[in-house]
């Protein structure tokens, strides 16, 4: 059961929190970090300066009612664009919000000095406490497992039902606060104190609080602002040229014919977009410590992907059983049944299951079974005088040679096949004699290919990383259709890996969850942690997963990539949009006394009072109606960079042109029926 | 088909054919490869690194290049100004012409070291030989520099990661002995051959038809026309330029010249593709260069051969078309091709009056100039051009989910600070200027020691006309064009300065800031290119440029162009 997504783009409490922030926004010491909106802010205060002169009994300036008209128009223009940010502010919030109720007030068990236990509230813990849980308790902060196995229910946090197993060493000794006990007990060491948790930080960056402009985004700042300014220059020296033309120009119409021609479409929706970005990563469960890390997402090319868990089911499974030549087949099934008894890892249950014998039907007297370790890598039984062993094939071929035996040559050559088809042998011997080969084979994850070919077409190389040999990775490689494998890589063959793309100017994003992933997320471009991992692995990625899902890496890319996509869009958008609002302003400002330039008014709008409202109009409700585009994202589909362009360019450069013609015209049509 | 429009297509592709292998050449000499040149020029060059003390194989980054070239420009400056207002005792001077007062010395200096060559004299009675000789060295240097400048950027495009971009020096040195040399010598020989003089002494003298004695001005012309023509200059020997038969004798001269104005502008887009080894990109670049002047030229030819409905009106036939301002022996055709690719190119030099041109014909020239990046003036043009490629970068990476890259670069925010820059100057300075001079003439300022009598009193035309009057001068000024609509009295310290101003800003910013960009970025890591990257090579990308250059200087010129030609042409065609 996922945990509940508000999925409604409008929801009321959300609507009610950003109208009001809308108008809170409205101190010019916040607009001024938007300076698009700021020059209209600046504008729509000017309009209530002519409005009032005209009150004091100036007339020159048109009637009092059209003047007062565009400033409300104007004032609509700041409001809209506030209320695109506030509401995007406010949905991370509730986001934010519904992740902070499962870290709500919790008693503790703190183990004090003398290993007494003392129940204190959660927040009293400090860095360093241990505390104690066992079943049924709600683990009060985050920390390190030092003693204890036990499992845990995450689905506060995840939304992710099954149990999970957390135990002290290793990678999976981590615990978060507001997940529950639910078997066995354990003793935590706390890691953070209350409230400077890693995730209460990072929902602090989600909440906007903290929020700083990404690169790219003070980059298109700097567009927009010098689009603002050749539009002042435009406006200021209008005012001479009109003089020379003979033609007053209301102030009115100045500041109309600049509010409109500055982008303010892409100005009033900018910061939307960069929280919506954030809060879109949020939904998909990932949590972004900053928003620079959701752009880098965008312009991936290397994705580093474990095999196991991402392109693989889980683990492998026994697909065939081939005993050597003389041995009966009932017999190897009888060994390798055995073998598999004690052995609790999914490959020896797969072994039971395939043979389809129940262990427990062989009478064993004083069975001792040999645990799998990695000097011997081979586990097994002995009861009488009998010594099975399942392991790897140099495992048992280095037993049976000590032992006198010789590994069959056919079973060799077994062995070699199972390996190049991409499985992985396993060889069973009784008293060191060679019995057969388990083959086990991995289950590669349906619609896996396809999505492969997807991250292809935007350019993203995928690499695999297993610890299987050359061969069996060559072999799942071609099969899942990855680009590339790092075979029996160990955590320092990753590192170079990565330093070698990123030497060659690529940026490289990777999953882990072990501390040993560490160095590798830190130094990868994007770094995604599981939330299962260790403290160390979350602090040294940029973004943490909190549905520990190893294919989450794939959305991510393309939430980077809607991301960049959208502000291009609506830039292209918004200044495609000038044209017709030229073909609206410029001749209603002279037509008057250049009547020959009745010619440019292609449009056919009826005075040049109403074509000056429509534009203004057209202008203003123009962000309403395209929150929900910035909130949401522009699609992406991964169909090549150029046709990409094309496409784009089609809707938001030449729809940019053509909607606001048609858009206008409509307005025109309706405030003529008020004027 | 008609033979004028046929005269008029041949011209352009007789251009392009010979642009191609020049480009080819053009990428060699940049990379500094061997030429069979080499044995006639390679001692020249040496002798002038030898005797400035150049070291021609130091490599220099972008910022020793700049410096180098603002250092130079700052002494060319000085020079010019002690000749031109010297000039009446100094040697060379058979028609005892006078020396020139400062302002109008200091706005003609300007104008030929920023390769503009508005000229606000007649070279017949304003110049002695000396001072043409001197302008005509400028001819060759402002030209030089614009090339190996944009030599420079081809050189940071090209480089995977790297400070130092070639040395500046060579790059000019050769530019000139090796670009703009030899092509003028053949030009200007051929020029000699269909009549335009080519001697040091003073006037001739000639009888007419009618039997007067006529004094005709003379000089070393031939030589001046040449590079005026080649270095997208165009400030001719005479005032009234490539009209007068003296500089343009014939019909098959004004093809030679005409195609002289494009084919260095040209060449050097597809230098671009030979030199990078990105022969599409170059293809990209001309496809959208080629776009934009045939969308300028065609309206353009279309109303000048019309004629002109005012003159219809009062019963004359006009069979020609429009023939006011034209010379007979070119026909409105060819004047037309010319006023379009003299100010696309930021050549300005003329072979008739713009000030007659039919009102959208004046208009696509000021678009011409507005744009400045169709072809453009020699190596400057192709820096203009590559602010609007990175503008078009941005905006379109952005569209394919991308940060923005180009070339293997991504465009961060101080690039596109740098790139705004430069974009804004442009409509800045020609917004400005003629805002100023609008206010002006609209109270009729008296204007004392700046202009003799009222501001108004500087227009030949009131109404629209006179304001397309102002706009343009201000545009030729800022574009570095150098063509003048006239009927507009510009000899006088307001417009000497203003103008003058207004080169000098429009020169340098635009060289320094493309360049700065394409250092910056030859500076940055390379990012190899995947299946997500844009590619800058493809005429979807090509479209975006063009959509950028039509969209941004459509957006900033419109109100003006509306008032000016705009208006006048829907007066004079109801």
């Amino acid at each position: 059961m996922k945990r509940q997504r508000q999925n409604k783009l409008f929801d009321r409490d959300l609507m009610n929190e950003a109208i009001m922030q809308s108008f809170v926004k409205l101190n010019p010491r916040i607009m001024l970090r938007n300076p698009v909106m700021f020059t209209v802010e600046v504008g729509t205060a000017y309009m209530l300066g002519v409005c009032i002169w005209i009150l004091m009994g100036e007339a020159s300036q048109g009637s009092f009612a059209y003047n007062f008209t565009i400033f409300i128009i104007l004032l609509l223009t700041v409001l809209f664009a506030n209320f695109a940010e506030a509401l995007a502010e406010a949905r991370g919030k509730a986001q934010a919000n519904s992740l902070r109720k499962t870290r709500e007030e919790t008693p503790a068990k703190m183990v004090i000095d003398n290993g007494q236990l003392k129940t204190v509230k959660s927040s009293l813990l400090k860095k360093g406490d241990v505390f104690y849980c066992e079943t049924g308790d709600t683990i009060p902060m985050d920390g390190e497992i030092i003693e204890g196995i036990a499992t845990i229910d995450e689905s506060a946090i995840t939304g992710e039902s099954a149990p999970v197993i957390r135990e002290s060493g290793g990678d999976k000794s981590s615990v978060t606060g507001g997940t529950k006990v639910l078997s066995d007990k354990i003793k935590v060491q706390v890691t953070t104190a209350a409230g400077e948790s890693f995730l209460d930080k990072m929902i602090a960056l989600v909440e906007g609080a903290s929020r700083q402009k990404t690169p790219n985004e003070i980059a298109l700042t700097i567009l927009l602002a010098g689009f603002t300014l050749i539009f002042i220059i435009i406006c200021i020296t209008l005012a001479p040229f009109s003089d020379f033309a003979q033609t007053p120009i209301p102030i009115s119409s100045y500041i109309a014919l600049f509010v409109c021609l500055i982008p303010t479409t892409i100005g009033g929706l900018l910061s939307a977009i960069g929280i919506a970005g954030m809060d879109r990563a949020l939904r998909a469960n990932v949590i972004a410590k900053s928003g620079k890390a959701v752009e880098t997402a965008g312009d991936i090319d290397t994705l580093l992907l474990d095999k196991t868990g991402t392109i693989t089911i889980g683990n492998r499974k026994a697909t065939n059983f081939y005993p050597a030549d003389g041995i009966n087949e009932k017999d190897f099934l009888r060994s390798t049944v055995l073998s598999s008894m004690s052995d609790e890892t999914p490959e020896g249950k797969s072994i039971i299951e395939l043979a389809g014998i129940n262990p427990n039907s062989y009478k064993l007297e004083n069975p001792t079974f040999i645990k799998f370790t990695a000097e011997t890598r081979s586990s097994g039984v002995d009861f009488e005088n009998t010594r099975i062993r399942k392991g790897a094939v140099d495992a048992i071929k280095s037993l049976c040679e000590k032992a006198g035996n010789s590994f069959p040559k056919e079973t060799a050559e077994k062995v070699k096949t199972i390996s190049t088809n991409g499985g992985t042998p396993l060889v069973v011997s009784d008293n060191d004699k060679v019995l057969g080969v388990i083959e086990l084979q991995d289950i590669i994850k349906p619609g896996i290919l396809e999505r492969f070919q997807r991250l292809r077409k935007m350019g993203v190389k995928t690499v695999m990383v297993t610890g299987d040999n050359p061969l069996t990775a060559k072999y799942i490689a071609e099969k899942a259709g990855v680009d590339d494998f790092i075979a029996e890589a160990k955590p320092e063959d990753k590192m170079a890996y990565i330093r070698n793309e990123q030497q060659s100017g690529k940026l490289v994003a990777m999953m882990g969850d072990g501390t040993n992933d560490a160095p590798a997320l830190a130094q990868a471009d994007v770094g995604v942690a599981m939330n299962s991992g260790t403290q160390a692995a979350k602090e040294a990625g940029n973004m943490v997963d909190l549905d520990n899902d190893p294919t989450k890496l794939i959305e991510i890319v393309e939430i980077g990539k809607q991301l960049l996509m959208t502000r291009g869009t609506l830039t292209t958008f918004s200044i495609a949009n000038d044209v017709a609002k030229y073909f609206a302003i410029v001749p209603a400002l002279f037509i008057a006394t250049i009547p020959a330039l009745r010619a440019l008014n292609i449009m056919q709008l009826h005075s040049p009072q109403s074509a000056i409202l429509s534009a203004v109009i057209f202008n203003a409700i123009i962000i309403p109606l395209l929150i929900p585009l910035a909130l949401k994202g522009v699609a992406y589909k991964p169909i090549g960079a150029s046709a990409l362009l094309r496409r784009n360019l089609l809707y938001y450069g030449l729809g940019g042109i053509i909607i606001p013609f048609i858009g206008i015209k409509l307005i025109d049509l309706l405030v003529t029926l008020f004027i | 088909m008609n033979t004028e429009i046929l005269g008029v297509i041949l011209i352009y592709i007789a251009a392009v054919v010979l642009a191609i292998p020049l480009g080819k050449y053009i990428a060699k000499v940049f990379a500094g490869e061997k030429s069979w040149l080499d044995p006639i020029l390679s001692p020249l060059e040496k002798f002038f690194f030898r005797f400035s003390g150049i070291d021609a194989s130091k490599e220099m980054s972008w910022k020793q290049s700049l410096a180098a070239l603002l250092t130079i420009n700052v002494i060319w400056f000085l020079i010019s100004m002690a000749v031109l207002m010297n000039m009446s005792w100094l040697p060379l001077n058979p028609d005892g012409n006078p020396s020139m007062s400062a302002d109008l010395a200091f706005n003609t200096t300007v104008s030929f070291v920023s390769n503009t060559n508005l000229q606000h004299y007649s070279g017949e009675s304003g110049v002695s030989y000396f001072g043409q000789l001197l302008l005509m060295l400028f001819q060759f240097i402002s030209a030089g520099t614009g090339i190996a400048i944009c030599g420079v950027v081809f050189i940071a495009m090209k480089e995977r990661t790297a400070d130092m971009l070639g040395n500046f020096y060579n790059l000019l040195v050769k530019s000139c002995t090796r670009i703009l040399l030899p092509l003028s010598i053949v030009l200007a020989t051929i020029l000699i051959f269909r009549g335009t003089p080519m001697t040091f002494n003073g006037k001739d003298t000639m009888i007419s038809m009618q039997g007067d004695t006529m004094q005709v001005s003379t000089g070393p012309a031939a030589a001046m026309v040449a590079i005026k023509q080649l270095g997208t200059n165009g400030g001719g020997y005479f005032g009234a330029n490539s009209a007068v038969p003296l500089e343009n004798p014939d019909y098959l001269t004004n093809i030679l010249e005409n195609i002289s104005i494009i084919l260095i502008p040209i060449a050097l887009v597809f230098a671009l593709g030979f030199f990078l080894n990105r022969k599409k990109l170059s293809w990209m670049v001309f496809g959208v260069m080629t776009a934009g002047f045939i969308l300028l030229v065609i309206p353009t030819i279309h109303y000048e051969m019309g004629g002109n409905p005012a003159i219809e009106k009062m019963g004359i036939t006009q069979p020609l078309g429009s023939m006011e301002g034209k010379e007979v022996r070119f026909g409105p055709a060819a004047s037309a091709l010319w006023e379009i690719t003299t100010t696309v190119t930021s050549n300005g030099s003329v072979n008739s009056m713009h000030d007659s041109s039919m009102p959208l014909s004046g208009m696509n020239a000021m678009l011409g100039m507005m744009v400045n990046a169709f072809y453009g003036g020699v190596g400057v043009g192709f820096l203009n051009f590559y602010i609007f490629i990175i503008i078009a970068v941005f905006i379109s990476g952005l569209m394919v989910g991308r940060t923005p890259e180009f070339l293997g670069k991504k465009i961060e925010a101080r690039e596109m600070k740098i790139a705004m820059i430069v974009f804004l100057l442009h409509p800045l300075l020609v917004l400005t200027g003629t805002a100023i001079a609008s206010h002006l003439t609209a109270h009729d300022t008296p204007m004392g020691w700046w202009f003799s009598g009222n501001a108004s009193g500087w227009l030949n035309n009131p109404g629209y006309h006179g304001f397309s009057e102002m706009l343009y001068e201000y545009t030729s000024s800022s574009a570095n064009n150098g063509s003048g609509f006239e009927g507009l009295g510009d000899a006088n310290p307001f417009w000497n300065i203003t103008c003058g101003i207004v080169m000098l800003l429009a020169r340098f910013l635009p060289i320094i800031g493309p360049v700065a960009i394409a250092g910056l970025l030859a500076a940055k890591k390379y990012i190899p290119e995947s299946a997500g990257t844009l590619k800058a090579d493809t005429a979807t990308f090509g479209l975006m440029v063009f959509a950028v250059i039509a969209v941004l200087v459509g957006l900033s010129f419109f109100p003006a162009l509306a008032l000016g030609p705009i208006a006048e042409h829907f007066t004079l065609f109801k």
